[in-house]
């Protein structure tokens, strides 16, 4: 019995040593990534590629889901605000939940589904393929060549990719409350100009989206690094990839909400 | 003392407590073809990585050019890598990049150099492997041994004064086989550099190094010119020469009495 238990303390406490140790060099990864980043950027069309194919090939389903997104929020929206007789607020409701929280939020998680499970898998073959060995052996940093570009490129599309998704919010937000649902045009544009403020709303939401941005493609590229060489460890990373991107996304939403609120 | 290139000194190296070599010592003079045989898991694709620096020993050390590679900082490391290059085993190209990019990497990385004249190295060394022809192929395009070629000529890029070799004859058809034995070969005696070659090929290795050296159970057990090693009374030096199945190395893995664990069902 107490055997048995010291058994269970002790994988317990391995658990906890290695969650630890793998924190602290996701740490130092991404220290030496920012240590790197002026080698990279003085080969800047490496982060314009990166931005091509994490920001550009994202579009799709970040635009498509925001539309979808815009119309469910005013349909959802329009149903509860008539009852109080405010339906022409619609058009901020649609504005503020997309620009403060579903904008960044969603296409943060979206990022993390699409781009990051790439940049994982990509990491993770290169490094089972001894690439990342050989340009090593080469005299060129990985971190340089193959990490900064890629997380610079996470940087900047991110704040980008949330802007057109709460840009194309409102505008299906707006096709179903105006055209469809018959509220009045003028009050839903004025309503939205009068009560977006462009400090509280739309700046703490790019404040959002750069921190996610951050978050999201610094896990990704981290776990494709430190994936063991082989198909079950690429394959498992790419899970992780997600689960914890989404995790570390809505727990530092709520972290900055509240900081952005009290303040 | 010989010139010699690299130095491997009293060399330990292991994980976790386990001892992978104990206590290795080889030198490698300028302009030779070196060989490191030994059976798979031998740990010779590790004395590559050791003497690359990927690795540091756990003991002992090795010296490239006279310079400890382990104590060297980032900058003396990248500065030593620059005059190597490293073949690996299944030639590790970029497959973002085309069989000419692959091949001007190293040189666009290191070297600020015009356009046209990147263009004429890169074509001398493709060239010089045969696969001029094919610079506008993808990696994925090529068979194994083509791969192999063109990794071959991206390590010799920059002209490095040490290639090395981690088993370069691995799952090749003969043709392909012969083809990388005379450039390993060629490649040497035209650069003027020293190369290592790690395989478990006896054929190949033997027509080609200067020099051998077998390594086995963390040690050196034989050394010598190939003709020499051929000739070797030692029981495993004999038996890993001439390829026999039972001899000092048995054929099964060590494991308990066959009838009494075949006896014991499925708690085994």
């Amino acid at each position: 019995m107490l055997k048995r238990l010291a058994e269970v303390l002790r994988g317990m406490g391995h658990r906890i040593i290695d969650r630890i140790w793998r924190l602290g060099s996701g740490a130092r990864f991404f220290l030496y990534t920012l240590i790197y980043s002026g080698e990279s950027f003085r080969r800047i069309h490496l982060t314009i590629r990166e931005i091509y194919f994490t920001g550009v090939m994202s579009l799709l389903i970040i635009l498509v889901s925001a539309f979808f997104v815009g119309m469910v929020l005013a349909l959802q929206g329009y149903n509860t605000l008539q009852k109080y007789g405010s339906s022409e607020a619609i058009g901020v409701l649609v504005a503020l939940s997309l620009v403060r929280e579903l904008g960044p939020v969603v296409t943060a998680l979206l990022f993390a589904g699409r781009a990051g499970t790439a940049i994982t898998a990509e990491i993770g073959l290169m490094k089972t393929t001894e690439q990342l060995s050989a340009m090593e052996m080469m005299a060129v940093s990985p971190i340089a060549r193959v990490v900064a570009p890629r997380f610079w490129a996470g940087v900047v599309s991110m704040p980008l990719l949330a802007a057109l998704f709460s840009m194309v919010g409102v505008l299906g937000g707006y096709l179903v409350a105006v055209p469809v649902i018959g509220v009045d045009n003028g009050a839903f544009w004025s309503q939205m100009q009068a009560n977006v403020d462009f400090q509280a709303d739309i700046v703490n939401g790019v404040i959002k989206s750069v921190v996610f941005g951050v978050a999201c493609t610094m896990i990704a590229l981290f776990e494709g690094f430190d994936a063991p060489p082989t198909a079950e460890g690429v394959s498992r990373a790419t899970t992780r990839t997600v689960v914890n991107s989404s995790l570390a996304v809505l727990g530092l939403d709520f972290i900055l909400t509240s900081f952005m609120i009290v303040t | 003392m010989a010139d010699n290139i690299v130095e491997i000194d009293n060399l330990s190296f292991g994980y976790k407590g386990r001892l992978l070599h104990k206590g290795i010592n080889m030198s490698f003079p300028r302009g030779k073809v070196i060989a490191i045989m030994g059976g798979s898991g031998s740990g010779k694709t590790t004395l590559l990585r050791l003497i690359g620096g990927q690795l540091v020993p756990t003991q002992g050390e090795v010296r490239v050019e006279g310079q400890v590679v382990h104590k060297q900082d980032r900058h003396g490391l990248f500065h030593l890598r620059r005059k190597m290059g490293m073949l690996f085993q299944f030639g590790a190209l970029f497959t973002d990049l085309s069989v000419y990019e692959n091949v001007a990497f190293p040189i666009r990385e290191h070297a600020d150099l015009p356009e046209s004249i990147i263009r004429d190295l890169v074509m001398m060394k493709l060239n010089a492997v045969g696969l001029r022809g094919a610079r506008n192929l993808m990696p994925t395009e090529l068979s194994g041994g083509m791969a192999r070629r063109v990794a071959l000529a991206r390590a010799i890029a920059l002209d490095p004064s040490i290639i090395m070799y981690d088993e370069p004859f691995t799952g090749l058809d003969p043709i392909s086989m012969s083809v990388t034995c005379n450039l390993i070969r060629s490649l040497n005696d035209a650069l003027g550099a020293t190369s290592i070659l790690v395989t478990h090929d006896v054929k190949e290795a033997f027509s080609i190094a200067d020099y051998v050296y077998i390594v086995a159970n963390g040690v050196v057990e034989a050394e010598g010119a190939p003709e020499e090693l051929r000739q070797s009374t030692l029981p495993f030096v004999h038996q890993f020469v001439h390829g026999e199945v039972d001899g000092p190395v048995p054929f099964h893995y060590s494991a308990p009495d066959y009838r009494r664990d075949m006896l014991r069902g499925q708690d085994a």
